[in-house]
């Protein structure tokens, strides 16, 4: 089995909202996967189809080689859930749900139990009603990552952890993906995504609108070219792939296309170069350019 | 800014959220004396026949504290305020409600902190729910007093009866707004509220059950029946009920001042920091989540209820005694003994209906897990959906049996110790409580049905047929609805035992239709999405 998930041509509707259009996501299995979109993208529509809780209208998925929706129970000892926002019951301990949700899905090993507890710094006595949104996050993050499972289905799972547990999370997620685990990391935070994923997708109104390596998608987009020049330029604006080009007296500030980046410097190289600064695009920058499109006002399912 | 600002916009919005739910029950609220009294004025024209009514009904000191001290006239409005009594109580539970879910609640989901953060006093949140639900009951008072008018009662009587209904929903407002404070989980504040309605019910009922006057003094649900509007009007008691409800709020504010936002006054506790070894199945999740409810059904109910049900049973044989007319209708009935297992049978009926709301919280507790999203993640692990709703549903079935069973035991072993007669009495009363479940599962199983095929409709039609049976139950046959209509509801089809003829076909049929209901929401339930939110 080479591919963890396999997800094609997948739609939802949720009465008239059409919350997944044709979403294909394929996550090898080892690699760390992250997925990312805005709010009402479907991220979390999708991981509720590849759970099984949720029947998908048209479109292929297959999880772990079975049908989540038909394999669900076989399926489910073989992964681990964190949804983004992890609601307890009010009367049962920290711990009690932890070993609770481990047990369910088939055993955890206690040893990692006590491990996890003690780096994520968590009391598993408090009642569920008195832990905060990111210690409610840790149960949930804690059950999940004690268990002997193959695939791990984290939904933003860090959402409102401080700094200090958000690293002691990238380095136990960088662990789990040494000892071969394959994780599908939904995520807001692309500094996190930068340090974890070995491939990202990128959704947006229910759609793939890119996959790949960063790598790979950074080739898609643009750097950015800063220069201090001997005489003033001429030409750039006319480059293809150049854009949102400014200029004041010697000073260059440009935008160009990865593969027109050899023209570029060659025109700004006649000019006499004193000083240049080249900027790769950030994971920011390259969601910006999928994120601010005035579509995205219209989705508001989450 | 002081403490109250932002008082008013809070109101509107808490109007806004129950646009839907407001207006109908205040009209449905609002409108049940005037149909009781068309109803009565139709069946009893005359102050005679009235008067005949009333000896009839407040011969059975059961009912006596059901409908509070019986009328000192026989006119229609007298006798409609009597009657419509049950209206008070439900409209105190209504705002009781309705305060903790605009305070407790949106504090428990943290909306409450979303609104702190704006230009908002820090008690208005309290003071718009207070005063959202005591508006709402002046507009049933002011409804029950002008459908009254339409019937030609006395207009002062009909103010001062629409003042005592309005009387009681604004002091159980103020009331809620104290349950409200004491603990971290709105389940607990309304257990507590309810807790304070019921204790004050039972001290009403004691108190004019046994004539004691100053014990009604101390139950706020006995000020409203103590109005006697249409014979007394005690206006100055509306004077009391004010003073009452500025002083509870003002405890309310003042508690809520010395506690954080989400804390409550009641400290919580630590739990434990690995689960038991047994805690590992579905069933065992089911059970943490009802066996507090279901302790305290089968204890408060069951046992105590039971007991009092049973205590009571034999000195309404006692009763009998003084009044030789009717101790001669019941002889020729068939014997002493059948007064007392007439009222056990009418007894059980009616712990029946308060048991199928229980049923139906229980079945509905799936659906408050789905809602909170705390079914997603035992659903994610190797948990059939079957076996999830099949653990709650263990408890909403039968934990109306253990309850009912509970009851019976309790009431006969108590009626029985008091005849001498236990090896007869305790199966024969047991069997009374028993006949109920069928009907109970009915209504429990509807709402399973619900929670499958509609399931954000589930709480509206489970806790929607319940009142409809109650009302059936309670006051149909006064508002003259035909024997088809009064079908509709599973109770009256049960057996009226003890006393009555034992009959299997409708325990057969009414089990019947609730496992059809019940498979119907199951296999619905494999098949829809989750969570539906």
């Amino acid at each position: 089995m080479e591919n963890a998930i396999s997800v094609s041509g997948l739609v939802k509707n949720f009465g008239p909202t059409r919350a997944l259009d044709g979403l294909d996501l394929t996550v090898a299995t080892g690699e760390v996967h992250g997925f990312l979109g805005p709010n009402g993208a479907g991220k979390t529509t999708t991981i509720r189809v590849l759970l099984g809780l949720l029947r998908a209208d048209s479109g292929q998925a297959t999880l772990l080689g079975g049908d989540p929706w038909r394999d669900a129970v076989t399926l489910h000892k073989r992964l681990a859930y964190v949804p983004g926002d992890v609601t307890l019951w009010p009367n049962l301990s920290g711990g009690e749900v932890i070993d609770l949700l481990g047990r369910l899905r088939g055993g955890l090993d206690p040893k990692r139990r006590k491990d996890l507890l003690k780096r994520f710094d968590l009391d598993p006595r408090k009642k569920g009603r008195a832990y905060s949104k990111g210690n409610r996050q840790k149960v949930g993050l804690i059950a999940a990552l004690a268990s002997n499972v193959e695939l791990l289905l984290l939904d933003e799972p860090t959402s409102g952890l401080d700094p200090l547990m958000e690293e002691e999370f990238r380095q136990v997620i960088a662990e789990e993906a040494r000892n071969g685990r394959t994780v599908l990391l939904s995520s807001h935070i692309l500094s996190e995504v930068e340090a974890l994923c070995d491939r990202v997708s990128i959704i947006r109104l229910g759609r793939t609108v890119e996959t790949g390596t960063l790598a790979q998608l950074r080739h898609l987009t643009r750097t950015s070219i800063s220069a201090e020049l001997a005489s003033p330029p001429n030409g750039l604006a006319e480059l293809p792939g150049v854009h949102d080009v400014h200029i004041q007296d010697h000073q260059v500030n440009l935008q160009v296309d990865s593969t027109q980046l050899d023209a570029v410097l060659r025109q700004l190289s006649a000019s006499g170069v004193r000083s240049l600064v080249s900027q790769p695009p950030t994971l920011e920058e390259l969601f910006l350019r999928h994120y601010e499109t005035p579509e995205t006002a219209g989705a508001n399912q989450k | 800014m002081n403490s109250f600002t932002g008082t008013g916009a809070l109101i509107r919005l808490i109007l806004r959220r129950d646009r839907v739910l407001l207006p109908i029950w205040i009209l449905f609220m609002g409108l049940l004396p005037l149909s009781l009294a068309s109803g009565t004025a139709a069946l009893y024209p005359t102050d005679a026949g009235r008067q005949g009514y009333i000896d009839g009904l407040a011969a059975n000191p059961m009912l006596v504290m059901f409908y509070g001290p019986k009328p000192l006239e026989p006119s229609l409005g007298a006798l409609v305020f009597w009657r419509s009594a049950t209206g008070i109580v439900i409209l105190a539970i209504i705002t009781l409600l309705m305060v903790i879910r605009h305070t407790r609640v949106e504090e428990e989901a943290g909306r409450r902190e979303l609104l702190g953060s704006a230009v908002v006093g820090r008690n208005a949140g309290l003071a718009a729910a207070v005063l959202a639900a005591s508006g709402a009951s002046v507009a049933v008072g002011i409804l029950v007093a002008l459908g009254m008018m339409s019937q030609d009662t006395p207009a002062a009587g009909s103010v001062a009866m629409g003042l005592a209904w309005a009387s009681a929903g604004i002091i159980f407002a103020a009331i809620g707004a104290i349950a409200a404070q004491l603990s971290e989980g709105a389940g607990a504040a309304r257990g507590i509220g309810l807790g304070i309605i019921g204790v004050s019910f039972a001290v009403r009922g004691a108190a004019d059950m046994t004539d004691t006057g100053w014990l009604n003094w101390l139950s706020p649900l006995g000020w409203s029946h103590h109005v006697f509007a249409y014979t007394l009007d005690r206006w100055w008691i509306f004077g009391l009920v004010a003073v009452a409800s500025l002083a509870f709020t003002y405890l309310a504010i003042s508690l809520s001042a010395r506690r954080d936002v989400g804390a409550g006054l009641l400290p919580p506790r630590l739990g434990r920091a690995v689960a038991s070894p047994g805690f590992s199945t579905p069933l065992a999740l089911a059970w943490r989540l009802h066996r507090g409810n279901m302790w305290g059904w089968t204890i408060g109910l069951g046992l105590v209820g039971g007991a009092l049900f049973g205590g009571v049973a034999d000195s309404t044989t006692k009763l009998l005694a003084d009044n030789e007319q009717l101790k001669e209708i019941m002889a020729r009935l068939g014997g002493d003994s059948v007064a007392a297992d007439m009222f056990l049978a009418g007894t059980m009926g009616i712990g029946a209906i308060a048991v199928a709301a229980y049923g139906i919280s229980a079945a509905l507790k799936m659906r408050l897990e789905e809602a909170s999203l705390r079914s997603e993640p035992v659903l994610a692990t190797s948990v059939s959906r079957m076996s999830w709703a099949s653990s709650h549903l263990v408890f909403a079935f039968l934990g109306p049996l253990v309850v009912m069973a509970a009851t019976g035991l309790s009431a006969g072993l108590v009626y029985g110790a008091s005849t001498g007669a236990v090896f007869d009495d305790l199966p024969r009363v047991l069997g009374g409580a028993l006949v109920q479940l069928p009907a109970i599962w009915v209504l429990t199983a509807l709402t399973v049905a619900a929670f499958g095929l509609v399931p954000r409709l589930a709480p509206g039609i489970g806790w929607g047929a319940l009142a409809a049976c109650l009302m059936l139950g309670q006051v149909g046959a006064l508002l003259g609805l035909s024997q088809t209509v009064l079908d509709l509801s599973p109770f009256t089809h049960t057996p009226r035992v003890p006393g009555g003829e034992m009959a299997w076909t409708p325990m057969i049929v009414l089990t019947a239709i609730a496992i059809v209901l019940m498979a119907a929401g199951l296999s619905a339930f494999r098949r829809r999405d989750i969570p539906v939110t």
